[in-house]
């Protein structure tokens, strides 16, 4: 698998002035991505997290083109992305959950039509790719609304399409469900998803919403304060993190002797010693829970998974 | 050449479509701009009311300096003047958008912001020159032909290129409107008047270190076949225009500059 995106050492500096008397004001540099190096190969779905000013955005200005970074190198599709920005977009699709890239007073048919003709595709791969589009996210009854008609799940989902539409090698998509409903997401995470599993078009994903990496990255950076603090599956950040399933069991009588069984950890006992509540490190929820039946009449059962939520949460307070 | 400005000419197309869809305020504001190059040439009409001659120059002569300033700065208005939104996209961080499309970011935002209310604008303003050229004693060669067509858009190359470069200040300090407003506002009207009616350090700076003088006054000796009272030689007036290319080039640098300060903002 080739290499499609790939940064080393990469920096960048911000000067903030700061109060630092009545009149006087002082410099201070303050580095929103200090040192990223990563690679990213073709057709991987990534998920970039981290919490509000980790370096996210910026690191994905640097990769689009937007920001010139302070130091280090950085490649996208083989080309570095501010001398070579033009040559760049045209090989990758950007979304802004923040901001639109679409024409405000115009229909959104008439924003694609006018993208068909900036970004110069043929008109052949531009209705193919829009048909796509128009079924999986259902643009059908919207193209002829004036974008700023549209609501922010609507638009949302025509800003995707309008960054697809010339055929990218990478979709960088910044804060794609910021503010979105629950149904909204929905859409969004399924076509997703699909343009996942086609294999075709690599994503690069930034979020908030830990949801989005659980349904759909097999990768996750996590980022936090400019540094990479977490490059792997999700998995891999659980165990890293300590983080377990659990499994909460409720029983007709307290057991006469505790219920032990190597890689699992009694956790808690409910006040009635009833309840009993297991966190696994190693060992098969079946074997627990056969034990526990064993040792008397089992009434309930629940496994629960790790919340992504928490890890994460973790992560960011441990540092 | 003709398919690099394709994707141009279509971004233009749908500004046009996009600006005209709000059909009656856009009528207004065209009507409105009519009112700003006629103040212009009023306030010249009123100065003659009290003279004859304003520094040597009769009120025809006078309305041709008012008319080459007018042209240039209409049409400048037209495709540059919006330019100055450029500290709202920089704080806002819209200016992102333009920079992940496959097309240079200054052309788009000039084609973003085109003012085409202000279309009216150079209407008046042509309207102004071709009559104070008729009533004004010009003795019409092709030469003097080309340079009243010349001159007004050199003058339109000149301001936009000011527009551009007080624009890009943005980039550094983002409340910056005033400095480049003195200068483009400012500008017109210095180059609406006969050199000579300005103090000699006035016209050293404005007029000859900005290049003031060669938008209105200098193509306006040319055509109307007269001797610079400031003593310098005729054929200042005729390459006048050039003084475009400076103005441009300087632009374009700060602009270079300027975006690669482009900081974007937190999300």
């Amino acid at each position: 698998m080739s290499t499609v995106i790939e940064m080393q050492g990469l920096r960048k500096e911000f000067t903030v002035r700061v109060r630092a008397g009545r009149l006087r004001r002082a410099k201070r540099t303050v580095a929103a991505v200090d040192g990223v190096d990563l690679a990213v190969p073709r057709g991987e779905l990534l998920g970039y997290i981290g919490p509000n000013g980790a370096g996210k955005s910026t690191t994905l200005k640097m990769l689009t083109g937007i920001l010139t970074p302070t130091a280090g190198t950085v490649r996208v599709c083989g080309l570095v992305p501010v001398p070579q920005r033009t040559r760049l977009a045209r090989r990758i699709g950007v979304v802004f959950g923040q901001r639109s890239l679409l024409w405000w007073d115009l229909p959104l048919r008439d924003s694609f039509d006018l993208l068909r003709h900036i970004y110069r595709v043929p008109a052949a791969g531009h209705a193919a790719r829009l048909r796509r589009c128009r079924s999986l996210l259902e643009l059908d009854g919207l193209l002829d609304t004036p974008v700023r008609q549209l609501s922010l799940g609507q638009r949302m989902r025509g800003e995707i399409t309008a960054a697809l539409l010339h055929g990218p090698e990478v979709l960088f998509l910044d804060e794609p469900t910021i503010g979105l409903d629950v149904v909204s997401k929905q859409a969004v995470r399924g076509f997703l998803a699909e343009l996942g599993a086609a294999g075709e078009t690599t994503v690069v994903l930034t979020t908030h919403d830990l949801n989005d990496i659980e349904k759909l990255c097999r990768r996750l950076v996590v980022i936090d304060n400019g540094r990479v603090v977490h490059d792997g599956s999700l998995a891999q950040l659980h165990q890293r993190y300590g983080s377990t399933r659990q499994v909460v069991v409720d029983l007709d009588e307290p057991p006469a002797e505790p219920v032990t069984v190597p890689g699992a950890r009694l956790v808690s006992t409910g006040s009635d010693g009833r309840r009993l509540t297991y966190a696994l490190a190693g060992a098969e929820a079946g074997e627990l829970v056969a034990r526990l039946a064993g040792a008397g009449a089992l009434r309930d059962l629940t496994v629960l998974e790790p919340a992504i939520e928490d890890v994460v949460t973790r992560l960011y307070t441990d540092r | 050449m003709a398919s690099v400005l394709t994707p141009y000419r279509h971004l233009l197309r749908g500004q046009v479509r996009a600006q005209t869809a709000y059909r009656a305020s856009f009528v207004v504001n065209l009507v409105s701009n009519v009112w700003a190059t006629v103040a212009d040439v009023l306030t010249v009409l009123v100065l003659f009311r009290v003279t004859t001659s304003l520094a040597g120059f009769s009120l025809a002569e006078a309305l041709v300096m008012v008319g080459l300033s007018a042209c240039g700065f209409a049409l400048a208005d037209l495709a540059a003047g919006n330019i100055e939104r450029l500290r709202h996209y920089v704080r806002t961080g819209l200016l992102d958008a333009l920079l992940v499309r496959p097309l240079r970011a200054l052309p788009q935002l000039l084609l973003m912001d085109i003012g085409l209310q202000r279309l009216s604008r150079v209407g008046v303003g042509a309207a102004v020159l071709v009559a104070a050229l008729v009533a004004a004693p010009v003795e019409w060669t092709p030469a003097r032909l080309a340079l009243a067509v010349l001159a007004p858009l050199a003058g339109a190359l000149f301001f936009s290129a000011i527009f551009v470069a007080g624009a890009t200040v943005a980039f550094w300090w983002v409340e910056s409107g005033e400095l480049a407003n003195s200068l483009t506002y400012g500008g017109k009207d210095l180059t609406a008047y006969p050199m000579t009616i300005y103090g000699p350090a006035f016209r050293r700076v404005f007029g000859f270190g900005l290049g003031f003088a060669f938008v209105g006054y200098y193509p306006a000796l040319a055509l109307l076949g007269r001797p610079d009272p400031l003593g310098l030689p005729g054929w200042v007036g005729w390459v006048s225009p050039a003084v475009a290319a400076p103005a441009v080039g300087a632009a374009a640098l700060l602009w270079r500059v300027g975006i690669r300060h482009y900081r974007s903002t937190g999300s």
